[in-house]
């Protein structure tokens, strides 16, 4: 061996030395409260930490949805609810709606920039950009003055509302994407055989693009899933979703760590099988469709 | 390949209509039919329509607002107080602290996100097993909600139970309870913990691009500098970074406007203290605006705000058009 072979050698030792502690760092915090929410109470805090010598229990999981604390009435126990099956459900019913509403809104917004010739289209294509880049916190002020006279705070119509027209220039610009990889030939095919407009844009466009719709439709529910603010300053009970709820139990009555990383780890879950699912997609994810592959 | 997507690119399609016409529906239905023009017009009127609604006219609202004294709890409506507000904000040396605490993160927390994030692509440009398994797995961190990655940052980092202080105390350089930091409760470490956590999170975004950019640059070219015998640096220099470079500015670009809105981390990890060490102005805002009630100077912030945001995204743009010519001239 030479030593230049010698030197590559070692070179791309230490690259996959690197690359395998950088799994492990970028990996721990996930695998640590995935583990923490398994442990009983006595060792959650436990110093030195017990990563696998304890004995796993699912009481975390009990305590995310009722309190810890059993009332005794009457000599019979009974636990409180801790409202957050209502708040989960919020999020699950907030996402889900929005998404279908900024989906439906976006593919047909896309479709008329992708296929007819629209005055000023680049400007107002950047317009719609323009509106996701504005800080929430910005923004939030006079949305909560203009909710607060339309009666709209803490109503799902409300947020529905919102987190729709937060979507949108995502979901806008994702689909352009997808859309302008359609040859346009098939429709006019199909508009060669008598189809409408209409009719080629739902029975050969819409199917074309569904995978695309697909990856778009999962960006957006992440996006509402995950989302803080609005929801912590628009909502109080009705219509608040699960992360408001996970903040504000850390700081009621001391923070029971257990309950909240089995609490997280419910939540974190879907997210995380979700983004497996649009892998290949998440280039375009991140870059609003701007970068493809 | 790389496209950046340029809708000017899009061939029109208006003339499909002409399309339409030749399939010969009869006269009498083709009357009911929508035309082009209306289908483009209510395909797009919602979304629009939404968007002013929802952006457009509150950002109007806060406008006026700006430059009045109104309070959300206040009986009383909005006073004209002129530019008040905002010269009431460039007065008030807290405020300026407060931008440069946010400033100081920005820098920190992208710089080093970048420098990790482009090393690591660097090194996964390699083929070997598991390669497509192990990339997925290293962008999860930047999929996941931000108040849950401080909360998963609050816990790991305390200084009495925390897994990462007994990390450190494995390296023999402190005791755990006793000589460890204090990660969320003390100067100057908090905000590097504040830090810590962004880049946790943040770091595969810049991955995720520069792979993409990477893996973009054709291989002749490295195949040319070889034959003629260039170094691994000037390849790295002349053929590798002129050529990521344009997208690796739009990372940057998206990174620095985001890291500049951070409001989740310092709310959940640090409670913007110790002090005011990681209050970020729009925790500030959020504060001014939802708990002092101060609602005229906070749209005044928020505007400062939108203005820097807006200024950031030019300058970066600016950047990003002289780059994509240099490398397409290069």
């Amino acid at each position: 061996m030479d030593i230049s072979t010698v030197l590559r050698r070692t070179g791309d030792v230490v690259a996959y030395l690197v690359i395998a502690a950088a799994l492990v760092v970028f990996l721990f915090p996930l695998f640590w409260i995935v583990d923490t929410s398994f442990k009983p109470f006595s060792e959650v805090f436990s110093i030195p930490p017990k990563f696998f010598n304890f004995s796993p229990t699912l009481e975390n999981y009990k305590h995310v949805f009722v309190t810890n604390t059993e009332f005794t009435t009457g000599g019979t126990a009974s636990s409180v609810s801790t409202g957050f099956q209502h708040y989960f459900t919020n999020s699950i019913i907030l996402a889900a709606t929005s998404t279908a509403l900024a989906l439906a809104l976006g593919t047909a917004t896309a479709y008329a920039f992708s296929r007819f010739r629209i005055k000023g289209a680049n400007d107002i294509l950047f317009f719609i950009l323009s509106q996701r880049m504005l800080p929430p916190v910005v923004v939030i002020i006079p949305i909560f003055l203009l909710y607060r006279q339309l009666n709209l705070i803490d109503t799902y119509q409300g947020m529905i509302i919102l987190y729709t027209t937060f979507n949108l220039p995502f979901a806008v610009w994702m689909m352009k994407g997808f859309l302008d990889e359609i040859p346009k030939e098939y429709e006019d095919a199909a508009m060669v055989d008598g189809y409408t407009r209409l009719q080629a844009f739902f029975k050969v466009i819409i199917p074309q693009a569904l995978p695309g719709m697909a990856a778009t439709a999962v960006f957006a529910l992440i996006t509402v899933w995950n989302e803080f603010v609005f929801g912590l300053l628009l909502t109080s009970e009705v219509a608040r979703p699960a992360p408001p709820f996970l903040v504000s139990a850390q700081t009621v009555g001391g923070i029971d760590w257990g309950q909240i990383a089995a609490a997280s780890t419910i939540f974190v879950t879907p997210v995380i099988i979700f983004t497996f699912l649009v892998r290949n997609y998440l280039l375009r994810g991140v870059t609003f469709g701007a970068v493809r592959r | 390949m790389v496209k950046t997507a340029r809708p000017a690119d899009t061939p029109a399609e208006g003339s499909s209509a002409g399309a339409a016409s030749i399939t010969a529906i009869p006269a009498r239905r083709r009357r009911f039919l929508l035309t082009d023009r209306w289908i483009a017009f209510l395909f797009i009127a919602p979304t629009i329509a939404l968007l002013l609604f929802i952006a457009i006219f509150p950002l109007i609202w806060s406008l006026y607002l700006s430059f009045t004294n109104y309070s959300v709890n206040s009986p009383t409506g909005p006073q004209w107080a002129g530019i008040q507000n905002y010269l009431n904000i460039f007065a008030d040396p807290s405020i300026s602290s407060f931008f440069t605490i946010t400033a100081k993160f920005v820098v920190e927390s992208v710089g080093l996100e970048f420098i990790i994030g482009f090393g690591l692509a660097l090194l996964l440009m390699k083929k070997f097993p598991g390669r497509g398994l192990a990339v997925t797995l290293l962008l999860t961190p930047m999929m996941l909600a931000p108040v849950v990655v401080g909360l998963f940052w609050k816990f790991m980092m305390s200084q009495q139970f925390g897994v990462l202080n007994w990390f450190i105390s494995l390296t023999g350089a402190c005791t755990v309870r006793v000589t460890c930091p204090d990660w969320l409760n003390s100067y100057p470490l908090t905000p590097w913990s504040m830090v810590i956590a962004d880049v946790w999170m943040w770091t595969p975004f810049m991955l995720l691009i520069s792979l993409a950019g990477l893996s973009a640059i054709p291989r002749y070219l490295y195949e040319a500098a070889e034959v003629d015998r260039a170094s691994a640096w000037f390849k790295f220099r002349h053929i590798t970074l002129p050529l990521v470079w344009p997208l690796l500015l739009i990372a940057l670009l998206f990174r620095t406007i985001d890291a500049f809105k951070l409001f989740d981390i310092p709310y959940v990890l640090t409670g913007a203290g110790p002090g005011d060490a990681t209050r970020t102005i729009s925790y500030h805002l959020y504060d001014l605006a939802f708990n002092q009630y101060d609602t005229g100077t906070s749209c005044a912030l928020a505007y400062i705000m939108l203005v820097i945001v807006i200024a950031i995204a030019n300058i970066y743009i600016r950047y990003l058009n002289r780059a994509s010519e240099t490398a397409r001239q290069g």
